[in-house]
């Protein structure tokens, strides 16, 4: 990697200015929004099939509940503790992410989702004294429009806001929000947090740095880069440049093109019977094809995966995967159905005295190119034109009507789908379904 | 005359004239898990809601707001945007429930009152923070029997 010499822009106290704002706890913050009850008591949203605690909000973490707690270990204690527990709530979440980034974007014209709960929003063009300022309106705003609580850092990189952020959430004198492209803030703070807060620093690296001595983030930073790269490779180089206020990584505000794309679901239970598993794989394939044509994409392979579970480790195990090849590159989901079938086909083993117990299943492709670029097969070529407006009515009907309305019959009804992921304690989709709007009494 | 019926749907494409409260967005770093769940939000014409993001819609459940001309199972189309004066309609959470109230200013003292003659005022005298969820904008009923409503 060749890193270009640093700026006057680019050094702390210049012009550069990116902030990165998240939900505090944004799963838990969600659900707090339509019901009042949840204010001051601890709350946890569980993940797919209500495996583990993957949001805690701070009263919840004072419990002792950890991310990724399995919930059958802690569900007694969540009883006695009185913690509120809630399956996901994607479809809620995802509206409400869609609502923040709104809010954001009136505060800044670029902005990159990075993830359902974080942004980073590009400030380089406010005054230097009015960032501050400016994330605290930004912070109240977003809370009094949307109920969502934040946390605003800001620094010259992405590195140096995702560190102000940290701050700015584990300091509560800071009120949510740290600006580290201001110089004395910087000398403040960069000797006083641990380098394992640092953005892209994982457990093998933190081993090799603590072996050199570096405890803080100050200490990283002062490291010469270059002998860096061995140990640490060219990310490390790259955090030290970051952390030094020189950028490395842009805002990227058009998302990459999706070059992969993957179904894959855990069954709510164990899957013994092969009419099942076709059922199974064929949703996934439809899913898949949905995916696609929203992005205009299509594929010509898909591999396709069951397996077992890991934890069922006295029962017999088996673990499968395919890859079935298509004439031309497609999104038609029929098609894709046909694919998985075939995987399902090729590689099923009628189960002797103790079957096997599928866990999971999935499908996957790669190397996705847009279907209009794809070139034409010579033989066996598809009928696009029938099957473009054919695919194009069924998505309409899924808008309009909602998800599951009009499917292939190969993938089963949604609601008759036995293994379909578990949501048991999830909340109403109090935003966006007309019979599930949130009560208010009169 | 299936096919028909799917043109039809195809030819009103109602991208024309309504704008979904709040459009799906597509994350740059981690894939969103919220991916597969996405919904068309609730589509509601523009020029009735200038502030999408704020803007939520609830059900009333009760007859206490009929002076306010909201009545049971009617849709409030509430903006958290706007501010909270006196005479709003605004839903706000009362001993951990939502409910649908006028708020009344006299003076220093807020009040959130019911709007039916039939029923007593109320009065709560402490409007903390957050007591207020948002100010209703409008509302909307159904003239047709509700054996009709899908």
């Amino acid at each position: 990697m060749s890193v270009p010499a640093p700026r006057q822009r680019d050094r702390i106290g210049g012009g550069r200015a990116v902030a990165l704002i998240d939900g505090n706890s944004f799963y838990c913050s969600c659900e707090r929004v339509f019901d009042p009850r949840l204010a001051a008591v601890p709350v946890i949203v569980l993940s797919n099939n209500d495996g583990c605690a993957i949001a805690r909000t701070s009263e919840a973490k004072a419990l002792g509940i950890k991310m990724g707690d399995p919930y059958f270990k802690i569900r007694e204690m969540c009883r006695r503790q009185g913690v509120r527990v809630f399956s996901s709530n994607y479809t809620l979440y995802g509206d409400m992410s869609s609502r923040t980034n709104a809010v954001y974007r009136q505060f800044s014209p670029q902005v990159e989702i990075y993830s359902i709960d974080e942004s980073f929003l590009n400030l380089s063009d406010v005054a230097p004294n009015l960032r501050m300022e400016l994330a605290r309106d930004l912070r109240a705003t977003v809370r009094a429009w949307t109920g969502i609580p934040t946390c605003v850092g800001i620094g010259p990189t992405k590195t140096l806001a995702k560190l102000a952020n940290h701050i700015a959430k584990t300091v509560p004198d800071l009120q949510g929000v740290c600006d580290l492209t201001d110089p004395t803030a910087y000398a403040h703070w960069l000797c006083r947090i641990d380098v394992a807060e640092v953005w892209g620093i994982g457990r093998a690296s933190l081993a090799k740095l603590e072996a050199m001595g570096v405890e803080s983030v100050a200490d990283l930073r002062d490291l010469d880069p270059r002998p860096v790269r061995k140990g640490l490779t060219v990310v490390g180089e790259r955090i030290i440049h970051e952390l030094r206020g020189l950028a490395c990584l842009p805002l990227e505000m058009v998302p990459a093109r999706r070059k992969g794309c993957a179904v894959t679901r855990s069954f709510s239970r164990r899957i013994t019977e092969r009419a099942v598993l076709e059922e199974a794989v064929a949703a996934h394939a439809t899913r898949l094809g949905e995916k696609l044509r929203r992005e205009g994409l299509a594929t010509n392979h898909v591999s396709i995966f069951y397996h077992t579970s890991e934890h069922d480790r006295d029962a017999p195990m088996r673990s499968v995967s395919t890859t079935v090849t298509l004439p031309e590159h497609t999104n038609d989901t029929l098609t894709l159905i046909k694919a998985a079938q075939l995987g399902v086909a090729k590689t099923w083993r009628e189960p002797g005295q103790r079957p096997w117990r599928y866990s999971k299943a999935g499908i996957i492709t790669n190397d996705l190119v847009p279907l209009s670029h794809s070139p034409r097969a010579l033989i066996g070529a598809m009928d696009r034109e029938r099957s473009g407006p054919l695919m194009a009515a069924m998505d309409a009907c899924n808008a309009r009507w909602g998800r599951g309305s009009v499917v292939p019959a190969r993938a089963g009804l949604v609601a008759k789908r036995g293994w379909n992921t578990k949501f048991e304690m999830r909340t109403p989709r109090y935003t966006t379904q007309v019979g599930e709007l949130p009560v208010a009494h009169a | 005359m299936h096919l028909n019926r799917v043109d039809e749907l195809l030819i009103q494409s109602p991208d024309a004239v309504r704008v979904p409260l709040i459009g799906q967005a597509l994350c740059a770093g981690f894939p969103s898990p919220a991916d597969d769940f996405l919904e068309g939000a609730l589509e509601l014409p523009r020029w009735l809601v200038p502030n999408p993001p704020a803007t939520f819609l609830w059900r009333i459940s009760g007859s206490s707001m009929e002076g306010a001309g909201i009545y049971d199972r009617d849709l409030a189309c509430v903006d958290r945007s706007l501010k909270p004066s006196h005479g709003s309609v605004v839903v706000a959470a009362i001993d951990g429930q939502m409910s649908c109230k006028r708020l009344v200013i006299d003076g220093n003292v807020a009040r959130l009152a019911f709007c039916n003659p039939a029923l007593p005022a109320l009065a709560v005298d402490e409007l903390g923070e957050g007591v207020i969820w948002g100010v209703v904008r409008f509302s909307i009923r159904w003239h047709v029997a509700r054996g009709q409503l899908s």
